[in-house]
């Protein structure tokens, strides 16, 4: 089988190693070799946090510059970050809300508008998904949600070899009662906003 | 029950690599397990105190969070040389606090499986340096096993056990960040009954080493190291795979990329693979059988030429000619992690294999990109204690720092990190840095690594009249690796049986004379009593004591008070944002504003705006 490369990237709080690991759990569900890769210790406390999923017969648990088939960000500075990861070929599915780091708040540095980021991209890459993830999460009546909305985007239009009810199950068995429906729906809404039917 | 202490075999699970450490250790019955957290091998040592806590009457195994690394290998080895199966863990630079007792422990030997895991991290994720701990198993003389993935993780961990009894020395299991973080599906075999008390038999002349013992003990151990070599030429852990008269040797994750880019380059007839699991004592004649049979050998190891080394001198030894190659131009660097594509270009380039690969994209018109690097958390009192500091001393001290978030104090606007090597150089550089320069010098420690090693070097500083000013940033748990115990922790609050050993009580009785603890959120008292400590004449200690706002939301929850800033009464002056730099700060049309669900409500800000500007968020009416 095809092996598949996805990259999830975001900043630390939003629940990127989360939707990797359930990934990853969805995937062995389906009875697909799966291996998941993610950085823990310094590089949560506000900075930048990557993992991998890899699906298919490759054994690397990480994935090397230009050779994501798919990259998920959370996050639109860090899409732009994230690009030496992707070819032209890969499929981009960007949240547009931005979270400024605090370097910009402080005035070092500046956020480049975010329309501009998306231009650039799609000039970049053919294949480009946007749309305002955290708007859906809010929708969901969880704002904490967001990885849910990726992922429920990834399953629409990253033609993976894992069955949607795969996914929704690992969902169900990780997610706490009281948050569980908002987190269904939320990867409804990504699912919807990413083409998905 | 939690997944992990299923009794029976059979059942696969997704498991990240720290975690199938754990399966390997339980199904190889281990009885006793301790500790210093570090990344990446934290999840060891937190998964098992997790499961001791949350399943007492499942788990078979004692564990502990010991006060260092050395600590950790001595109270591991009285477990081990009495005779249970014992498990010790601990980052790479770790091994060089545990160092001392490694080196003689490895003499005496052990009666019960001891296992050592050493977590190397490579390209320095959470790191002060990347050293390659494959010395350690040259060094020590003990055997070495490097497994390349979860799975074979599981399986060489409970094998380590048992090659420790087998040899009667403990085994050293070295990782990497790679394997240690990534997940894959493991398979699970059954649990055993686990012995879990022994009775210690004497034998004055294996275990205290002085010099007559200690001269029989080294030939011991250079006889079990040829056994161990023996057992390594035999282990099913080393084997070729695949055909050709081109070789890769490879060990760890690097293995993995091997296998990848072998299969992208359409080179199986090729090349074949010496995959190696247990790397030392490396298994010299199946090396060397393999050199003979190849035109061409590269070895693919990170960091350092060790297997290339030993390689090259078998080569010579033995007046095989075959082209040898590792480190070097064009090839492989000595720094940082491998990558498949780095793999698969080297083996490409070096045997003459095509590969097209898929084009990076042109960035070089990229705009430039804000940073984001990590930071304090909104709230941490850190923040206000560096705060507080700078306003007594300004910005001409010198602040030697240790390793903990706060470290984290290096970047702007904080700026107050001036030297930082490993655990507990803070307090002994300290007295160097002021005999040095008579420059003013307050140095920052946080309380775990107090514990771990500030201890003895605040002794040195009161007995030697050093003259400084050390604050021990005492948030109330190990924040940095995620929130361990360490002996000051409020024991009460985290529900642990363990005993609660007083940080001011420990610092008064080494001598110290000057001691004030402070709330730092307290802003003006904070300052005053800092403003004391700096003008004592000799060491002074501040102890800042306020838990760490992620672990006090977990063990002592209060509701979250949000402020805001009036921008009615806001002129401006931004010294919020410009000496504060809370992440739940941001500016927006000149006036500095905060975002309601990151402010914790710590204040810190409002204490110290010129207007009083920044007050709590005014419930709705």
């Amino acid at each position: 089988m095809q092996t598949q490369r996805i990259v999830n990237v975001g900043v630390g709080g939003q629940g990127n190693l989360l939707a990797s690991n359930l990934l990853g759990q969805a995937a062995l569900d389906a009875g697909l070799p799966v291996v998941v890769s993610e950085i823990h210790g310094m590089a949560q406390r506000g900075g930048v946090v990557e993992s991998a999923v890899i699906i298919g017969e490759a054994k690397s648990p990480i994935v090397s510059d230009a050779e994501a088939d798919i990259i998920v960000s959370f996050e639109p500075v860090e899409t732009l970050r994230i690009l030496n990861k992707a070819h032209k070929n890969t499929l981009i599915i960007t949240n547009t809300r931005p979270l400024p780091p605090f370097t910009v708040a402080i005035g070092q540095a500046a956020y480049p508008a975010p329309e501009d980021s998306l231009a650039y991209i799609r000039r970049k890459v053919k294949n480009v998904i946007s749309f305002d993830g955290q708007d859906l999460a809010e929708q969901a009546k969880n704002p904490l949600s967001l990885n849910m909305v990726m992922l429920g985007a990834l399953f629409a239009a990253g033609n993976l070899p894992v069955p949607v009810k795969s996914i929704k199950k690992m969902i169900k068995a990780n997610s706490k009662e009281r948050f569980l429906a908002a987190n269904l729906q939320a990867f409804d809404l990504g699912f919807a906003a990413a083409g998905g039917q | 029950m939690d997944k992990l202490l299923t009794p029976g075999g059979g059942k696969t699970e997704l498991l990240l690599g720290n975690e199938a450490i754990v399966r390997g250790a339980l199904e190889a019955g281990v009885a006793f397990a301790t500790c210093y957290p570090g990344t990446p091998s934290s999840e060891v040592p937190d998964t098992l105190y997790r499961l001791r806590k949350a399943e007492p009457d499942q788990v078979q195994y004692y564990f502990e969070y010991s006060t260092n690394e050395k600590v950790a290998m001595e109270c591991a080895a009285g477990a081990a040389v009495a005779g249970l199966r014992t498990l010790v863990t601990m980052k790479h630079v770790g091994i060089n606090v545990a160092a001392d007792p490694l080196m003689t422990l490895a003499y005496t030997g052990v009666n019960g499986g001891m296992v050592i895991l050493s977590a190397d991290d490579p390209s320095l994720f959470s790191s002060q340096n990347e050293q390659d701990n494959r010395f350690y198993a040259r060094l020590s003389g003990l055997p070495m096993l490097e497994p390349s993935s979860p799975s074979e993780l599981k399986e060489a961990t409970k094998h380590a056990f048992e090659l420790s009894e087998k040899l009667t020395v403990p085994v050293m299991l070295r990782t990497t960040t790679r394997v240690n973080h990534a997940r894959e599906a493991v398979k699970f075999a059954k649990l055993p009954k686990a012995k879990t008390q022994v009775e210690f038999k004497k034998d004055p002349f294996r275990f205290v080493t002085v010099p007559a013992v200690s001269r029989q003990l080294h030939l011991r151990l250079l006889k079990v190291y040829e056994q161990a070599q023996a057992i390594s030429e035999a282990s099913e852990l080393n084997q070729v795979i695949g055909r050709g008269k081109l070789g890769v040797i490879c060990a760890g994750v690097a293995a993995n990329y091997v296998f990848d880019a072998l299969n992208d380059l359409e080179a199986t007839g090729k090349v074949k693979v010496l995959k190696l699991g247990m790397t030392w004592p490396l298994p010299e004649k199946m090396i060397l059988k393999f050199l003979k049979s190849c035109d061409k050998v590269l070895v693919v190891e990170e960091l350092e030429p060790l297997m290339e080394n030993a390689a090259r001198a078998l080569a010579q030894e033995n007046g095989v000619k075959v082209k040898i190659a590792g480190k070097g131009p064009k090839l492989f660097s000595r720094a940082y992690e491998f990558n498949p594509r780095l793999v698969r270009d080297v083996i490409g380039h070096y045997f003459g294999l095509k590969y097209k690969a898929t084009k990076p994209l042109d960035l070089s018109d990229q705009p430039a990109l804000p940073g984001r690097p990590p930071t304090l958390c909104p709230g941490c009192p850190h923040r206000a204690t560096y705060y507080a500091v700078k306003e007594v001393v300004g910005t001409n001290a010198i602040h030697p720092t240790d390793i903990g978030c706060y470290t984290l104090g290096m970047l702007p606007p904080i700026s107050m990190a001036d030297f930082v090597i490993c655990m507990g150089s803070s307090v002994s550089s300290s007295g160097g840095f002021a005999r040095a320069t008579g420059q003013k010098v307050v140095s920052f420690i946080g309380d775990s690594t107090f514990f771990h090693s500030g201890i003895t070097g605040l002794v040195n500083a009161v007995h030697n009249n050093h003259n400084f000013t050390l604050v021990i940033l005492d948030n109330g748990t190990t924040a940095m690796t995620g929130h361990q115990p360490h002996p000051g922790v409020d024991t009460e609050k985290i529900g642990d049986p363990t005993t609660h050993v007083d940080l001011e009580a420990v610092v008064r009785s080494l001598g110290v004379t000057h001691v004030t603890t402070i709330k730092p959120l307290k802003v003006k008292a904070s300052v005053e009593a800092i403003r004391a400590a700096v003008e004592h004449e000799g060491v002074s200690v501040i102890i800042s004591q306020e838990l760490c706002p992620l672990f006090a939301r977990r063990v002592a929850p209060k509701s979250r008070k949000p402020f805001e800033v009036r921008l009615d009464k806001c002129k401006g002056h931004l010294d919020c944002v410009k000496k504060v730099a809370c992440p739940a700060m941001f500016v927006e049309d000149g006036k500095a504003r905060i975002n309601p669900l990151q402010c914790i409500g710590c204040a810190l800000c409002a204490q110290i705006c010129p207007e009083n500007a920044i007050l709590p968020v005014k419930a709705e009416a």
